[in-house]
């Protein structure tokens, strides 16, 4: 069983990276990978989100009926959600504030939606949790990576302390959406060279 | 009366240009990616988010605005709004298949789709949140869609010409869709501005 549930954590870590394999979830990878904070706020939200709906969608997978199954699946991700939203909006104003509008669009998070179908609703809790904490922190992974690169040419900062001495000027177009569509342009390029490389 | 043009006009440009809700705010890029490849697919999922926008934020600003906040329930907005979409977009579909089959097999395909596109259930957040009327609501759903439709169109067109390039190997695929809309956001960057 332990050995299920770290091949299943594993998997999303690398092999099925939800963000640079499967190409989902990207809308809140690009908009909220300004700063390093952010980034971290988001793959938190993530996170708990989908490993909480995992887990109950796994318990409550004998007692669904096939049909009715996406609404159910729906209203069990947007719960956590309005938990999520709510428990930022309460404790942590600024990162809720900066984040905006992609604290609700969790719920329409392509990652969630998609392993609560072709995963979670299939396997006992135990390894749905795996699959779960493995994409989110899969996720959370890229997000950083991305916000890393961002946060350090954009403002010169990295977690919104000075690294470039003063005079650095900042670079407009990597805070800006150009900047952001080219940095997971290359990300994905060099997965894709890593890859082949191991391979051969 | 002058004043309303006026406003209606601004929301027009900014929604449809200046905050282009796929290349400024990031918003709706799995159908992006995903439904690009060709112009003709890019048109019809185009013409599909369109119907489906305008209706559902229709539908979630009468909802918000006459039931949700007389009665203090604005908490279940993410559960409400997100059900309303996926019963919508089934309502659209069956009612399609019925009584217009034609505009039924244009954009079938597509309908299933955008219950989950994030870029619908964004608009119908953002209508209620700029506290926006009925009658602004629908000039403002129409210049989102009209956006979304021309980045997606923009760049169906240039993976149709990518097809022939010689793209270096590691490149091919995403990496180069990711570029190309790299350069389409410089472009719309242009009209940062335009509307103050």
């Amino acid at each position: 069983m332990m050995r299920e549930f770290w091949y299943h954590f594993r998997n999303g870590l690398l092999g099925e990276n939800p963000v640079l394999k499967l190409m989902i979830g990207l809308c809140s990878v690009l908009a909220v990978s300004v700063r390093v904070e952010n980034c971290l706020g988001m793959g938190a939200a993530v996170i708990f989100v989908l490993t909480c709906s995992s887990l109950v969608i796994s318990l409550i997978r004998n007692f669904v009926p096939n049909e009715v199954r996406i609404p159910i699946f729906i209203v069990v991700i947007s719960t956590f959600t309005t938990i999520v939203d709510l428990v930022m909006k309460a404790y942590l104003p600024p990162l809720s504030k900066a984040m905006g509008i992609f604290i609700p669009l969790i719920v329409v998070n392509c990652i969630i939606m998609a392993r609560a179908e072709a995963f979670a609703s299939r396997k006992p809790p135990l390894l749905a949790v795996a699959d779960a904490l493995g994409m989110g922190v899969g996720y959370t992974f890229v997000i950083t990576a991305i916000g890393v690169v961002r946060e350090l040419f954009g403002y010169g900062e990295i977690l919104s302390r000075p690294v470039f001495p003063r005079t650095y000027q900042g670079m407009m177009a990597m805070i800006l959406p150009p900047g952001a569509f080219l940095l997971i342009g290359i990300y994905i390029a060099l997965l894709n060279w890593s890859l082949r490389k191991v391979k051969s | 009366m002058n004043t309303e043009i006026l406003t209606l006009l601004k929301i027009i440009v900014s929604a449809a240009f200046v905050d282009n809700i796929i290349l400024a705010r990031y918003i709706g890029l799995c159908p992006y990616i995903g439904m690009s490849s060709s112009v003709a697919n890019s048109i019809g999922m185009g013409m599909a988010v369109t119907f489906v926008m305008v209706l559902a934020s229709i539908v979630t600003w009468v909802l918000w605005n006459y039931i949700f906040v007389p009665l203090g329930l604005e908490y279940l907005r993410i559960m409400v709004f997100i059900l309303v979409i996926a019963t919508l977009v089934q309502l659209v579909e069956i009612l399609l298949k019925k009584n217009v089959p034609n505009l039924y097999r244009a954009m079938g395909i597509y309908l299933p789709l955008i219950t989950t596109n994030c870029a619908i259930l964004a608009v119908t957040f953002l209508g209620v949140d700029y506290g926006y009327t009925l009658l602004q609501v629908v000039v403002y759903s129409i210049s989102v869609a009209l956006g979304f439709t021309v980045a997606l169109v923009l760049l169906a067109g240039i993976r149709e010409r990518l097809r022939m390039a010689r793209v270096p190997r590691f490149w091919q695929g995403y990496p180069i869709v990711f570029v190309a809309t790299c350069l389409l956001a410089i472009a719309f960057l242009g009209f940062k501005g335009l509307v103050k």
